[in-house]
């Protein structure tokens, strides 16, 4: 293998890391403000909320319903979003 | 047909289909008994994690310890499930791209340590044994209280079975068997939920019914609940008691600490590849998520019920239930001012000339669940059924558990430290064998549970929080990360969460309140403390060491991508 072309192979290796440090941050604090925020931190004045047609004061929802069904689909979204990424710098594993 | 022999009938089928499996799947190679052979498909790995992870404390304790705390019980439902996020961005693909059999054998290769390999192996089974006394436990409970034979017996029923597939088929026995006791765990779970949901709120989704409007009283049924509990002196049922830095802390600890658990990370070793690590963690939360959500709900449902029932009325009118329960010590009722009526309240009851009621019943928060069926009166089968539910949640754990020593034991001790010239037949021989022994160990703990496996669960998710998660976390995201940071920091994370809850568990029970806690953390959720610790030493140590070798940098570097670039 070249210089040229290990240097190349080590920029995109960076590239990539990055792209996904950048994804978990952006997941991660989606997660963070769903059951930190919403459920621990501000709880109460959330809960001075309801969901409207419900009994469910806002933030007791988040603490005991939302937060969960956030998680699913923020798990969900990353495997779309690394699948993508996979492709993009063609590092999919190929079918054997 | 009665309870009993619905129960008899319906846990019968469910074991003949996990022996049956257990028998279709045996294991031939050390790879198939260590990961199923690495080729199971990202859905069945999703089902058989999701059964692996719900324990028995999920399926019988989980909602009863709602029902009785009300919010405050929310740290296990965003504690259990958040940590699966954790799981599938910071672990679970890297760890399969890195492909390795055991959690211990992970942290040996990364920092190049026979001692880290060992240090792992230490916490890995001592995690794992604490909470497979649980589950046996749980199983002694079902079949004492629903088959009326001895709690031992019961146990040595549960131990037969888990050895019968966990010895004959390692994981890839394990693995299917996971997969049917999801089906059967789940359709228990739900069963009850929706007969009560339809019969309290007139809607058949228990998760839409929780906000909905009690059918007898046209109130919204949150808002019934929390009227009831201030009539009779409990604290609001939607707003909780504990302060909002403990209950940061301990889900902080419980998401950390399920995320560093062996048993469900070497699941994901199990699927063929890094795309689908990734997605059989979505579809384990998936199926988790759905008995997670119906918990509060069952909680609700179970506490309403249960006030309605007892509250006020004569002991002599009690319903069957209520006996059998009592006989079992799990209810107990004194009738303190000789009314012969049942005084069900909380410390702030008052009667109208406001003097203080004293409290005259006593119930245990791990029998909402098994006696929630009879108290709303719904038909035997489902009675027969949540049993059959409630063993497969404890078996399957526990099978999981088990699985985790004797890989331990026979790849991590023995063929990488001890006696690495051992043959592939070797090999299996002593994963067998250490199975069958650690099943048996498992059974001991069952039958003479320490006094307090309550507090020790509280204990393996502190432990693998401060431990585990922060190890494997570094190894994949810091290549300056070295042996010795990696080591210290766990070393110094275990013996500070370790020390810290000895000290209030055990050693000075009594000055276990919030003056005494550092920073108002708890001892449950001083696993967060103990993480960032071990995170903090690690990186410190790791700055003043030699970095680690070459090869191992250009390990975490494959290990960051599915493939190599440009291949």
């Amino acid at each position: 293998m070249t210089q040229h072309s290990t240097d190349e192979i080590s920029r995109r290796r960076s590239q990539y890391w990055r792209r996904n440090i950048q994804y978990l941050l952006v997941l991660l604090s989606v997660w963070f403000v769903s059951s930190y925020l919403t459920g621990i931190v501000f709880v109460d004045i959330l809960n001075q909320f309801r969901i409207p047609k419900t009994g469910f004061p806002l933030g007791f929802w988040f603490a005991q319903q939302g937060s969960i069904y956030i998680f699913v689909i923020l798990i969900f979204i990353y495997v779309f979003l690394m699948n993508n990424l996979d492709q993009e710098f063609g590092v999919e594993e190929i079918d054997e | 047909m009665s309870v009993q022999n619905w129960t008899f009938l319906l846990v019968g089928l469910s074991f003949v289909l996990y022996a049956g499996i257990a028998v279709w799947s045996r294991a031939s190679s050390t790879k198939e008994f260590y990961i199923a052979g690495g080729g199971v498909s990202p859905l069945a790995n999703g089902m058989a994690t999701a059964a692996d992870w719900m324990s028995a404390a999920s399926f019988i304790s989980m909602a009863g310890i709602i029902a009785f705390r009300g919010y405050d019980g929310s740290v296990y439902l965003m504690g259990w499930t958040g940590g699966y996020v954790l799981l599938a961005l910071l672990l679970a693909p890297y760890l399969r791209k890195f492909g390795a059999y055991t959690v211990p054998d992970f942290v040996g290769e990364r920092y190049y340590s026979q001692t880290a390999r060992i240090v792992a192996v230490i916490c890995a089974i001592f995690v794992s044994f604490t909470y497979v006394a649980g589950q046996m436990r749980g199983v002694g409970i079902v079949f004492g209280r629903f088959l009326e034979v001895p709690i031992e017996a019961g146990v040595l029923i549960g131990m037969c079975i888990v050895f019968f597939y966990a010895v004959l088929g390692g994981m890839k026995g394990i693995t299917y068997t996971q997969v049917a006791q999801y089906c059967v765990l789940i359709f228990a779970y739900l069963v009850p939920a929706i007969f009560l949901s339809l019969l309290i709120t007139g809607n058949p989704i228990p998760q839409i019914g929780l906000g909905g409007t009690d059918q007898e009283s046209g109130m919204f049924l949150l808002d019934r609940l929390n009227g009831l509990h201030s009539e009779l002196g409990f604290a609001s049922y939607t707003s909780g008691e504990k302060t909002s830095t403990d209950i940061f802390f301990i889900t902080a600890a419980l998401m950390a600490g399920t995320a560093g658990l062996p048993h469900v990370i070497i699941r994901f070793y199990t699927v063929p590849k890094v795309k689908d690590a990734r997605i059989s963690v979505g579809w384990a939360l998936l199926f988790i998520a759905i008995l997670y959500t119906t918990a509060p709900a069952i909680a609700v449902f179970a506490r309403t019920n249960l006030l309605n029932t007892v509250s006020e009325q004569p002991y002599s009118e009690m319903p069957e239930w209520f006996t059998t329960w009592e006989s079992t010590g799990l209810i107990s009722y004194e009738d303190h001012n000789q009314d012969g009526l049942i005084q069900f309240v909380g410390p702030e009851a008052q009667t109208i000339d406001a003097k203080p009621i004293t409290n005259e019943l006593t119930i245990d928060q791990d029998i909402m669940v098994l006696a929630n069926p009879e108290i709303s009166g719904l038909p035997n089968w489902v009675i027969g059924l949540v049993a059959a539910g409630a063993l497969a949640a404890a078996l399957s754990t526990a099978a999981g558990l088990l699985m985790v020593v004797s890989s331990a034991v026979s790849h991590d001790l023995l063929k990488r430290a001890l006696l690495p010239g051992i043959t592939e037949k070797g090999e299996l021989i002593a994963a067998r064998v250490s199975a069958g022994l650690a099943v048996a160990v498992a059974g001991y703990l069952g039958i003479n549970p320490p006094g307090f496996v309550a507090e020790v669960v509280a204990f393996a998710f502190g432990l693998a929080a401060a431990s585990f998660f922060p190890a494997i976390i570094l190894g994949v995201f810091s290549k300056r990360m070295n042996r010795n940071g990696a080591v210290l920091g766990m070393v110094v994370g275990i013996t500070f969460t370790a020390a810290y809850i000895i000290y209030f568990k055990f050693i000075n029970p009594s000055s276990n309140t919030a003056d005494h806690w550092w920073f108002g953390v708890s001892p449950e959720g001083i696993g967060t403390l103990g993480m960032l610790l071990n995170l903090a030493v690690a990186t410190v140590v790791s700055r003043f060491t030699p970095a680690p070798p070459e090869r191992v940098v250009a390990l975490v570097d494959r290990m960051r991508m599915p493939n190599e670039p440009g291949s």
